[in-house]
């Protein structure tokens, strides 16, 4: 049945931001203002409405949250000042934690290298994630990736932008283990609160 | 009453006249052509001095007839007050100087010289208005009707000092206000819903000395004109009373649009109510959570706007209020109880004024809002179940909802069609005993006709004022603003009648229309055409003037063919005078002439203000200010063309649905009087672009310039009138 | 001028041997030349940057921006941070301003630097090296050390997203931002009017994950600059530099494109008009060499 609030408080409570949701009076200038706007399946706008009218599996396993490049054209245009930018991302997160996004989505699955390449040292390494990124499909997938760019490799290494030695170190926090604690504590607090278990 | 006529002109030669202008010339313009008795240059006319001069002269040689030769006769009025002198103002500074290129010294002497002439001709022909001997004292307001909207002006026009009489058709007071649990908010914060505040009021009407009630009471008859109306009130039991009145107010509301012709909509179905019918629920629970009438609480209701509305087999229109209603009424649910959903459906949500922030207020309390078109409500379980395409995820889409509220729209309660009074089912409010109808001019839908653009609570029955959603669709905020505007305009008018003078647009003005009766041929244009029901006919069907119903426009001057109807200070002679009066260059001349007969309202501000922002046009334009383009007769524009003008163009308010003239009707009969001048033009052997007519508004002064220099090569193409000196 | 000294956040994409580090060389080089001490946050730790959500969510990435707060704070007791990369500067910000307003939000992120010994007290001021050298000097200051004014060369001012939205700078408007402009125009450059691609979106950290709609993106910004008349696009984003410079060879393999733009930052301007060298604002560090920089760098 259509129209019954249940998945709108789901949001609100789970998502980052996502009491914003239910303000959203359905304008469109987010969506005609994000630049991946040809690429996606639902507007904001639509993924709002859809939220409101109860389409929970719809919108969790929905590629629009992932074509967000985060450049906040939506959040400055936006007449209701709903933080849509960060709205998505909340979405983005809590469909990728429940395992409902899409799978193999290419950004999901960079986000994730990304997150574990900055929580292994602290800072991230450029070169390993580019390098963990391309081999994502395998070991074969992974050169032909590579191959395919490595111009452009090549032309930042020349450019002392890119270093191959740092594949075998590069740079990393003194306090690593500080830093892990505080990761761990900040990612069991959340999950604690969100009813998400650890993973 | 006026002794001899003693003439003077005055000559400013300030604010550069004297330096662009031959002021020698224009005063022997005055003296010979204009046979001015006096004829005064003066450096400053408008300094304490320059005007002691001529009050001292009007004193000492009893000038009677003045003309004013200096600016714009919108400019300097106070200082140009003469109250007991004919006034003529001749327009040199906004009119000449500030109009005509440099380069064309010739042509703006002669044009100023034009005016000069043209001054003294109309000012001969004028006489000081006297008032209208006819008027009527009285000042008591009958309001009819005691919802909010009669409450409030029979309130505020009682505080002000005005005796009200208030009739109400229903054994209570109070309306559609007396009948919902809460209003939309008025003030800051615009977040929940607010009493009403009805019986507050109530209470007091009912307490004021200054109101007299008559409840369960209709309007029998009335009769007279503003400052003398005579009103039958009769009561459902069957006694009457009689009562004088100096004005009246409308405020006779809106019926709720039948929800049984909206069967689609499950118009009739037990858990489908309109707005009303949610209110009598709310009551009912007394901010308790609310249940259907069969007891069941409600967990879930959906609101359909625009139910019948904005819909052409039902109502056209919106009604204003209903999205903020039904954002208010979700509101009822949710301040009761927060889990009830609660959806509303519209097509276009539409919140005027602080209403956008009352819709975010919902919104944060949880109100769904989705845009939608509902194609079906039927019976489903308990409750009902709504189709409708979700218009936003362009989808079928179903509610099932233990209620369906639709927002029905608001009809007014406007009385008789008086365009089609044979119409069935027909109640007249008012039972006017005029000749035009029983009830007021209606505009659109059934609306009462107001001048919704610039006077909202003028109507088309001088002393009859219309207030609140009888007049156009409106909310309670709207009306409370609406009831106080109509009543201090009734004040005004009761104030206006009783000194003899007109009301609004010419509020203040003396002057009123006489008729020579023994020319008079019975053709009724004038009874027909004035747009504010002031004539009446006698026994012997001879128009029967009501000096005080008349708003001065001049529309029955304008219409009548035999010329028999004329204002003291504005007739068929002071206007065709100053045609006469310019000189007319032989037709070998290249110097063609214009005859721009200007409405005083609009065109001619923005003539004046065109020269202001000193916009040029042709020198050989000759502009007369008229009251309206109503009030301009035939005749002077076939004497203007027979004594060789080359062309005659008329610059009038917007005519139509969306009209701007102030008078109404007026620029729209010019319109149609012109329609026919094509012919008149054939029989004189002349093209038909010699007579043209422009809509002008008071903000088109940047368009105005160019309106006359087009039509200037217009002329110049089709080239000098055939018919000089034959006049 | 007074030195003045900030609490350094460079951001990884800055660090040695980084995709930019050249940015880094010319922001030390432009910094020496204005008295600029900045010192940085001693262990400082990446910013989550704009990807960081989908795993990481919504307290670890406060928390991780926190820690670097307190460590500031700690260290480098009453300086403002300043970051120079527009996401580091972004992602800083928004956890600060989140933290400002939710005291429940800063009870959990101090719960969880507890963890690794650490407290934030909301003290720290967040700030883009754009913002330090527009608020705290001001054109007119900028303008002073100029010795080599960029006579005869036109810059596109692409200024992207993360400088310009949600925060801006300056506040200027977020649809035609002038600060890079003006920048321009202050060190004796040529300003391109009317860059239509001034605020488009580069993809982001999209260009990885969605190569193809990034690299459209990345041919608008490009070709509008090469429309406009430009010779340089100038930017203060570190991966809008690189996003905009190294596409540009794929963009021309795949496209028939013949694009060879470069893109530079306004450091790297900076340090060429106060009569730095190539080297000095890491002019060296470009896979589409800036040459009409470089020769105006060498010139005596």
């Amino acid at each position: 049945m259509s129209y019954r609030n249940d998945f709108l408080k789901e949001v609100e409570e789970n998502v980052e931001e996502g009491e914003w949701v239910k303000m959203c009076m359905q304008c469109g200038v987010c969506a005609g203002s994000c630049p991946f706007g040809p690429h996606w399946e639902h507007s904001p706008q639509k993924i709002f409405m859809m939220i409101r009218a109860g389409e929970r599996i719809q919108v969790l396993s929905s590629d629009s949250m992932w074509m967000c490049t985060s450049c906040y054209n939506c959040i400055v245009r936006c007449p209701r000042k709903l933080p849509i930018t960060h709205i998505m991302h909340g979405l983005a997160n809590y469909a990728h934690r429940l395992g409902l996004a899409p799978k193999g989505q290419p950004t999901r699955v960079f986000a994730k290298t990304f997150w574990d390449n900055l929580v292994k040292t602290g800072r991230v390494n450029e070169l390993k994630l580019t390098l963990s990124h391309y081999f994502r499909d395998g070991f074969i997938q992974g050169i032909r990736n590579a191959l395919a760019m490595k111009d452009i490799g090549l032309g930042m290494m020349k450019a002392r932008r890119i270093n191959p030695m740092e594949l075998f170190g590069g740079h990393g926090l003194q306090d690593l283990e500080g830093f892990h604690a505080i990761v761990a504590k900040a990612r069991e607090i959340e999950d604690r609160k969100k009813g998400l278990k650890n993973g | 009453m006026m002794s001899e006529m003693k003439t003077a002109a005055y000559l400013c030669s300030g604010c550069g006249l004297g330096d662009k202008l031959d002021m020698a010339s224009l005063s022997k313009v005055a003296q010979k052509a204009g046979k001015m008795a006096i004829v005064r240059e003066h450096p400053f006319l408008c300094s304490e001095e320059g005007v002691k001069l001529i009050h001292d002269e009007i004193e000492k040689e009893s000038v009677t007839h003045a003309v004013i030769a200096a600016c714009s006769r919108r400019s300097k009025t106070e200082a140009f007050s003469f109250p007991e002198t004919a006034l003529s103002r001749v327009n040199l500074r906004e009119g000449v100087i500030w109009v005509v290129a440099e380069g064309h010294e010739e042509i703006r002497q002669e044009m100023a010289e034009d005016y000069v002439r043209m001054g003294c001709a109309e000012v001969k022909k004028m006489k000081l208005p006297r008032g209208n001997p006819e008027s009527g004292k009285e000042k008591n307001i009958l309001v009819v009707g005691g919802g909010l909207s009669g409450l409030t002006s029979a309130l505020e026009a009682a505080e002000t000092g005005y005796k009200v009489v208030l009739v109400e058709k229903e054994t209570r007071l109070g309306g559609w206000a007396s009948k919902i649990w809460k209003r939309v908010p008025f003030s800051s914060p615009y977040n929940d819903p607010q009493n009403t505040g009805i019986l507050e009021l109530i209470s007091k009407v009912s307490a004021h000395k200054n109101i007299e009630i008559h409840v369960n009471s209709a309007i029998l008859e009335t009769s007279g004109a503003p400052g003398k109306f005579v009103v039958r009130i009769g009561k459902a039991e069957g006694t009457e009373t009689e009562v004088k009145i100096g004005a009246i107010i409308q405020a006779t509301g809106f019926s709720s649009y039948d929800i049984s012709k909206l069967p689609e909509l499950g118009g009739g179905l037990p858990h489908v109510v309109d707005q009303a019918g949610l209110e009598q629920l709310a009551i009912k629970a007394e901010g308790k959570p609310i249940a259907r009438e069969d007891g069941k609480p409600i967990r879930s209701v959906a609101f359909v706007q625009c139910a019948g509305q904005r819909d052409e087999s039902h109502l056209p229109y919106c009604s204003g209020h209903c999205c903020a209603t039904s954002i208010k009424q979700a509101m009822y649910f949710k301040d009761a109880h927060p889990e009830v959903d609660t959806v509303i459906i519209y097509t276009d949500l539409r919140t005027p004024g602080m209403g956008e922030d009352f819709y975010r207020s919902a919104q944060e309390k949880g109100v769904i809002f989705t845009k939608g078109k509902v194609s079906s409500v039927e019976n489903a379980g308990e409750g009902c179940r709504l189709k409708f395409r979700d218009l936003i995820l362009d989808e079928e889409s179903t509610i099932e909802a233990d209620l369906v509220v639709l927002a029905t729209g608001q009809v007014p309660n406007s009385g008789v069609n008086i365009e089609l009074p044979e119409e069935r089912n027909q109640v007249s409010v008012l039972n006017l005993s005029y000749r035009q109808g029983k009830d007021m001019p209606q505009l659109k839908y059934g609306f009462m006709d107001s001048h919704f653009i610039c006077f909202p609570y003028e109507t088309r029955r001088t002393g009859i004022y219309a207030a609140g959603p009888v007049r156009r669709p409106m909310d309670m905020l709207q009306a409370t603003e609406d009831a106080t505007g109509a009543a201090l305009k009734a004040i005004q008018a009761v104030e206006n009648a009783s000194l003899g003078r007109a009301a609004h647009p010419r509020s203040g003005d003396l002057s009123f229309p006489t008729v020579r009766l023994e020319g008079c041929t019975q053709c009724k244009r004038c009874t027909v055409e004035c747009p504010f029901g002031a004539i009446d006919e006698d026994e012997k069907r001879f128009p029967l003037f009501n000096e005080s119903r008349c708003r001065r426009c001049g529309t029955c001057m304008g219409a009548c063919p035999v010329r028999v109807i004329s204002f003291e200070n504005y007739s068929i002679d002071t206007v065709g005078s100053q045609i006469k009066a310019v000189d007319m260059p032989d037709e070998f001349s290249e110097k063609p002439r214009i005859l721009i007969l200007a409405c005083e309202n609009d065109a001619y501000p923005a003539l004046d203000m065109a020269g202001m922002k000193n916009r040029c046009y042709s020198a050989f334009a000759r502009i007369i200010p008229v009251r309206c383009l109503g009030s301009v007769n035939t005749i002077w524009i076939t004497d203007a063309l027979n004594s060789g003008y080359d062309g005659v163009m008329m610059m009038g308010c917007k005519h139509g649905d969306n009209y701007q003239c102030h008078f109404v009707k007026g620029s729209e009969l010019a319109n149609y009087r012109m329609g026919k001048m094509d012919d008149t033009l054939k029989q004189l052997g002349l093209e038909t672009e010699r007579v043209t007519t422009v809509e002008v508004a008071i903000t088109d002064h940047e368009k105005v310039a160019a309106f006359i220099n087009d039509y200037a090569e217009t002329i110049r193409i089709i080239g000098m009138s055939p018919m000089k000196g034959f006049g | 001028m007074a030195k003045k000294s900030y609490a350094f956040y460079p951001g990884c994409s800055s660090q040695l041997k980084a995709s930019a580090s050249n940015y880094l060389v010319s922001v030390n080089s432009m910094c020496r030349i204005l008295d600029v001490q900045l010192t940085q946050i001693p262990d400082w730790n990446c910013c989550g940057a704009s990807i960081a959500y989908a795993e990481g969510g919504e307290l670890p990435r406060h928390a991780i921006n926190a820690r670097n707060f307190a460590l500031a704070e700690k260290h480098l007791p009453g300086q403002d941070i300043v970051a120079t990369c527009a996401a580091c500067w972004l992602g800083a910000r928004e956890s600060k301003e989140r933290l400002d307003v939710s005291s429940a939000l800063m009870r959990e992120t101090n719960e969880a630097l507890a963890a690794g010994g650490l407290h934030y007290k909301a003290e720290v001021n967040i700030r883009h090296m754009v913002e330090v050298l527009i608020e705290d000097f001001g054109y007119e200051e900028l303008k002073k050390p100029v010795v080599k004014p960029l006579e005869n060369m036109k810059f596109a001012g692409y200024v992207g997203c993360q400088t310009n939205r949600p925060f801006g700078i300056d506040g200027e408007s977020f649809e035609n931002p002038k600060y890079l402009d003006k920048m321009v125009e202050t060190l004796g450059g040529e300003p391109i009017g009317q860059y239509d691609q001034k605020v488009t979106c580069c993809g982001g950290a999209l260009a990885f994950s969605e190569p193809e709609k990034s690299q459209k993106q990345i041919r608008e910004i490009v070709e509008s600059a090469y429309d406009h008349g430009a010779d340089m696009i100038v930017t203060p984003c570190p991966l809008c530099q690189a996003n905009v410079e190294i596409y540009q060879s794929e963009i021309n393999k795949k496209q028939g494109t013949k694009f060879s733009m470069p893109v530079l930052y306004y450091s790297q301007l900076m340090t060429v008009a106060y009569g730095g060298s190539a080297k000095d604002a890491g002019l060296d560090g470009h896979v589409i060499p800036p040459r009409k920089l470089i020769d105006a760098a060498s010139k005596k």
